[in-house]
Parts: structure tokens; sequence; C-alpha cells
């Protein structure tokens, strides 16, 4: 199968080439979603400024000027690598350049809990792949079928509550440049309950660009609680996709915390898919430098009584930019649907940049919906207040700054990780 | 203690204090009258180093040091506090947490230790009784939340824990019930030694029935148009402050 690529992007083409050269076949995904992925990337090729969704957040230009050769030099990490990324009260898993590694990754066995690479699924687990990330709405998602490393597949049984939470140590590594296609599938099913991690590191010396593919699924009275931790460094250049469905009485949350990355583009899709089901997305971020991160959120409300709240912060510093963009659809059937965002940012410097943008559209007519964004820079008022009271002002800056972030870093209900988000965000500040 | 002399200072173009000349020395209290407008909260403003306000003229001298080359932290750390008028809300910083970083960092401007959670403990317990702070409070976020007489109660509470040796009292009173007036005032008391001294900055004769000044001060349009004893502050509060504003009339 040849990829060709629609002329206008002639970075689409070379990355295609290249990465077609050093992958083998994807033998798990379905034939028909390749196709349609090859399809989409045909015509629309890698997004640019000049989409809507992709403004502020130029991949193709990272590709052309970062990634102009892509030489797939995966490094092998060992034990010793991972350890100090691990969670001590987790069941510790780990994917290395987008490949589940039985090797590395703690060994436990847990009632109800089903953990393999996505080239041993069965037929109906291969049926679930791709069913809620589908490669003909985003480029990304369209790239990430195609050249899919063999990713994980984590399954709660029905009824089955995990006692700890599951860490998913998602870390590339490169000695030269490298391009990363990880995809993952965690289908909690009915009345079932589990926390889960997911964090993500680069420890090459190498740049990396990784394209983050998640999918998941929450059954009928299912509670899903995620928590994702991004600290990739200068080296990478990220696009992280989760496509979301949760269904009649389930619960599913998700904590961001982006503390590095060079570029961090963050697009977290939920779907309430029936009645009586609620979403939480939160994130916090601290870029500096030239970084650049940006949280999409999409929240679908498509049937009544449920419920989606989110807040995100960011504070920027130096040259860097953030973005939100948080877009609600509230379908004609989602009558009494709840549903509130809210973004607050500081900029710390003049050249620091921050773009916020709410989008709600509303086909229901009895529902409660509010966002509110707020962006400005830190508060004079309680900085002279502190700073009366013998507070210098580097430690004063710090203070505001943390109470700024507390409300976000006390979600993060498991100790060591939060001890862990805490101690990179004040070395940040 | 402090020596203010022919104090000038304006925000923007506008000049609000028009040459203030004031000595306080340890063991005093002096209070500080005037009708609205007068520069009394510029003045204690200024004192504690607001960015907003430019000093044009005069010389302020703490404790032996040039007050005005101080930057707002080292003067609370050199012995300066200020109770605010409006105490600032402050969401997600503790009381406890904000004023463990102001007693350490007082502390190690004067190269003193840390000091330990024990006695630091010990020490909120005991300091928050004498103004009648719940203990709840001092755990809370700073100022989130408090009543009108719970934010000027965490003033002297923290004046208390910081044991400043020049205490300026902005507009204490305003807003308080008599009960939470004289817990203030008896706080305020309290605290007062021979080495320590207190500028209390009033609008009102009723304060200084519980905190009795030594010395009482008029300002007007930016300057000290009158000064006496406490008698004084009973005669402005008898007469008002026309007697005062017909005398001192000074042409803008």
């Amino acid at each position: 199968m040849s990829l060709v690529a629609d002329n206008k992007s002639a970075v689409t083409q070379t990355l295609l080439d290249q990465l077609q050269s050093k992958s083998s076949k994807v033998a798990f995904m379905p034939d028909a979603e390749i196709i349609s992925a090859i399809r989409y990337l045909e015509d629309k090729g890698i997004p640019n400024n000049k989409h809507e969704d992709y403004k502020y957040c130029n991949i193709e230009a990272v590709l052309r000027k970062e990634f102009k050769s892509v030489e797939q030099a995966f490094n092998e990490l060992t034990n010793s690598d991972i350890a100090p990324l691990k969670i001590d009260e987790a069941i510790n898993l780990v994917v290395v350049n987008g490949v589940y590694s039985e090797e590395l990754s703690e060994k436990m066995i847990v009632k109800g809990l089903t953990v393999k690479s996505l080239n041993e699924l069965s037929s109906t687990e291969k049926a679930l792949l791709c069913s809620q990330a589908k490669s003909d709405t985003d480029a990304l998602i369209a790239l990430n079928t195609t050249f899919s490393a063999n990713g994980l597949f984590l399954q709660i049984d029905k009824n089955n509550i995990i006692p700890m939470p599951l860490h998913v140590i998602y870390v590339n590594s490169g000695s030269a440049n490298i391009v990363t296609n990880t995809r993952s599938f965690i289908n909690v099913q009915a009345n079932a309950q589990a926390t889960l991690i997911e964090s993500f590191y680069n420890i090459g010396s190498a740049k990396v660009f990784s394209n983050f593919v998640g999918e998941k699924f929450v059954g009928e009275n299912a509670k899903l609680t995620c928590h994702t931790f991004q600290n990739e460094g200068a080296l990478s250049y990220s696009v992280n996709t989760n496509q979301v469905k949760i269904n009649k009485y389930s619960n599913y949350s998700n904590t961001t915390m982006t503390l590095s990355g060079e570029l961090v583009r963050n697009n977290h899709n939920v779907v309430l898919a029936d009645s009586n089901c609620e979403a939480h997305l939160n994130g916090l971020f601290i870029s500096s430098g030239t970084q650049q991160i940006d949280n999409h959120t999409l929240i679908d409300h498509q049937m009544p009584h449920c419920e989606s709240n989110e807040l995100y912060k960011g504070i920027a510093k130096d040259k860097s930019a953030g973005t939100f963009n948080g877009k609600i659809f509230v379908r004609k059937d989602a009558q009494k649907t709840n549903a509130y965002q809210s973004s607050k940012n500081i900029l710390m410097s003049d050249d620091a940049t921050i773009n916020t943008k709410p989008q709600l559209e509303i086909y229901a007519d009895d529902v409660k919906c509010s966002h509110g964004t707020s962006t400005g820079k830190i508060d004079t008022e309680a900085l002279f207040y502190l700073k009366a009271r013998g507070i210098g002002e580097e430690s004063a800056r710090k203070l505001l700054l943390q109470a700024f972030a507390q409300e976000l870093i006390d979600k993060i209900e498991i100790p060591s990780l939060q001890e862990r988000v805490l101690h990179l965000f004040e070395k940040a500040l | 203690m402090i020596s203010i002399k022919n104090l000038h200072a304006s925000i923007g173009d506008k000049e609000i204090l028009r040459g203030i000349n004031l000595e306080v020395k340890a063991g005093e209290i002096h209070a500080i009258m005037g009708p609205n407008g007068s520069g009394k909260s510029t003045l204690s403003s200024v004192l504690a180093g607001r960015e907003d306000y430019d000093v044009t003229e005069g010389e302020v001298t703490f404790n032996g040091k040039n007050l005005l080359d101080l930057s707002t932290e080292d003067r609370a750390r050199e012995g300066l506090f200020l109770a605010f008028q409006y105490p600032i809300e402050i969401p997600g910083v503790s009381n406890i947490n904000f004023l463990r970083t102001a007693l350490n960092e007082i502390r190690a401007y004067h190269g003193q230790e840390e000091m330990a959670a024990k006695d630091f403990l010990a020490l909120v317990k005991e300091k928050s009784k004498l103004v009648e702070l719940d203990a709840k409070l001092a755990s809370r976020s700073v100022n989130e939340g408090f009543s009108g007489g719970e934010k000027k109660r965490n003033e002297i509470f923290q004046m208390a824990m910081l044991n400043p040796k020049l205490a300026i009292l902005d507009e204490t009173d305003s807003g308080l019930d008599i009960d939470a007036l004289r817990i203030v005032a008896t706080g305020v008391n309290k605290l007062k030694s021979k080495d320590n001294a207190t500028i209390v900055i009033t609008h009102y004769q009723r304060l200084l029935d519980y905190i009795v000044p030594d010395f009482v001060h008029i300002l007007y349009k930016g300057r000290i148009v009158k000064s006496g004893g406490k008698e004084l502050a009973l005669e402005m509060e008898a007469k008002g402050y026309d007697e005062i504003k017909k005398e001192f009339e000074i042409a803008d």
C-alpha cells in the first residue's frame, strides 16, 4: 500500500514515507480503519495553523522544523531506567516507544484485571479498537491508527473494583529523532471501578514526536478516575488524544498535570452517551521558556440528566504560551444537563501568551450551562500584603502561585503522585 | 523609633502628603486623626512601602535606618507592622503557613534559625487567645470568608505573632461593633511595652477610649496642623473638623 498525501502537504508525505519505510504492518487494527485513516491523511494532511482546532498549535510546522528526518533510532530500556518513574502504591505497567513491555511491567494477579498487548486481543476485544477514536475525525488519530505500535489493552471486568491504582508509564526514548504512535484501550465494564495514572516521559537524548491515542470506555454504573502526568522535557513534542465514552450512571474524571514539554497538545474528548452520568475534567500546567501547552476539551452531552465540570488553570512564564479551548455540546435530547467550565490563567511575563476559548453549543432548552475564563497577572494587592509581613518578593510570588494551583493539586488522591507533582511544580515556579 | 521629616508624597500628579513631621519614641502611642481625604491612609501606605505612591521630598528614619530606601519586606523585617484597613483575602494560602513563612523570613533576616514547629504552634495558641481568635481560623486561608471583625482580629493576631517595634493601625476600628472593638483594643494594649510604639490612625475618638494615646495629631490636607494630648481627640469629637477646616484652609 502506497501512501500518497495531498500535494499541498509535502510535510505529510515526507513523514508518511519515513514512517512507512521503518514500520512493520499494523496487524491488529481493523483494515477498514487503516484505509479510512490513510484517506483522511491524504485529504487533510497534518494540521497547521490554518485548521481552526490547531490555530495556535501548528503541528505541521513542528514536523517540518524539528523532524525533517525521522531516524526511528529507538533505545532499549531496562528496569533501572524505569524504577525512578514508578509509583509505590500502584501496579506499574510500562509502555516503551509505544510498545507494551510485559518484561518491564509489574506482574500481579488481580481479580477482574486483564492486561495485554494489542496484538494479543481476542476478536471481541479487537472489535473495540477504533470504536471510540475514529480515523476520519482527526489527522493525528489517523496517523496513530496507521502506524500504531503494539500498545496496551487494559480491562476491568464487570463488577470488579481494583483495589490499587494502575499506573501506566508511557516512556519514549531515542538516540536520534523518533516519532512514536502509542495506542491504548482502557475498558471499564459495567459496575467496575478503577483508578488510573498515565505518566508520560522522554528519557532519551533525542527529539521525540509523540502521538498518543487513548481510547477509554466506561460502562454502565462504572467509575474511572484518571490522572495524567506529563513531564516529557524540552526534547518532546507531543499530541495526546483521549477519546472517552461513558455510559449510564457512570462517573469519569481526569486531572491532567503538565509540568514540562516543548509542545504539549492535549485533546480530551468525552462523550456522555447515556443518561445520569458525570464527567470531570481538570488540568494544571506551568510553562516556561518557549514551551507551548494546549488543552482542548470536547464534552458531548447526548442524553438527559448528566453533569460535566471542567476546571483548567495555567501559569505561563517567559515566552511560553498556553491555550484552553473547551467545547461543550448539549444535544437535543440532553435535557436537564448541568455543564460548567472554568479556565483561569496567570501570565508571569509580558512575553507570555494565553489563549482561551469557551465554546458552548446548546440544542436542548432545559439545561444549566456556564463558563468563565480569566487571564491576568499575579494579584499585586495580595503580593503587597505578604511583603508587608516580611515575606520576600520571590517567596510571596511562590506562595500565591501555589495557592492558585492548590485546588488542582488537591484533586490528586494518590499521595506519592501528589508529592511528585508538588515537587516538580515548586521547582518550576 | 521613627522620625518623619517634611514628608511629601503624591500619586500620579496629585500631591497628597505635603510636609509631614512626626517623631515617635519607644513606649509611646500616637493617634492620627483627620477628616476623609486628609492623607491618613496615604501616610500608612507610604511608610509600609506601597509602590503606588511617589515620595517627592523629605526623609523617614526608622531605628537609625533610612526607611524609604528599604523594600516593603525589609521594612517589615526591621519591625514595622501595618494593620490594614482592608485586609486582603488570599484563597489557598493558610494563615498558619503564611505566618510561619513570615516569621521565619524575619528571623532569617536577623540571622536567627527557623522556629521549631512545636514552638511555633505554641506561639499560635498563645497569641490567638489574645484576640479571642478561633483556632480554626488560624488554619483557614488568609482572611478568606472572614467577617469584618475576624479580619481585624486577624491583623492584631499577626501583629502579636510578629512582635513589631512599630505598629501602624490603619482605621482598625472601621467596621467593628463595640465587642470586637474592645477585643481588638485589649489585644493592642496587651502588646504594648516600653520598647515598642504604636501609631493609631482613626476617624473617630471611640477607639481612643480603649487605646489611650500619649499624643494626638490632626492631619488635614496632607499636613499635621495640630498636635496635643489625648484631650485633643475629645475636642475634635465634640466640635467636629469644621473649625480645623476653616482655620487651615489651604488653597489648592
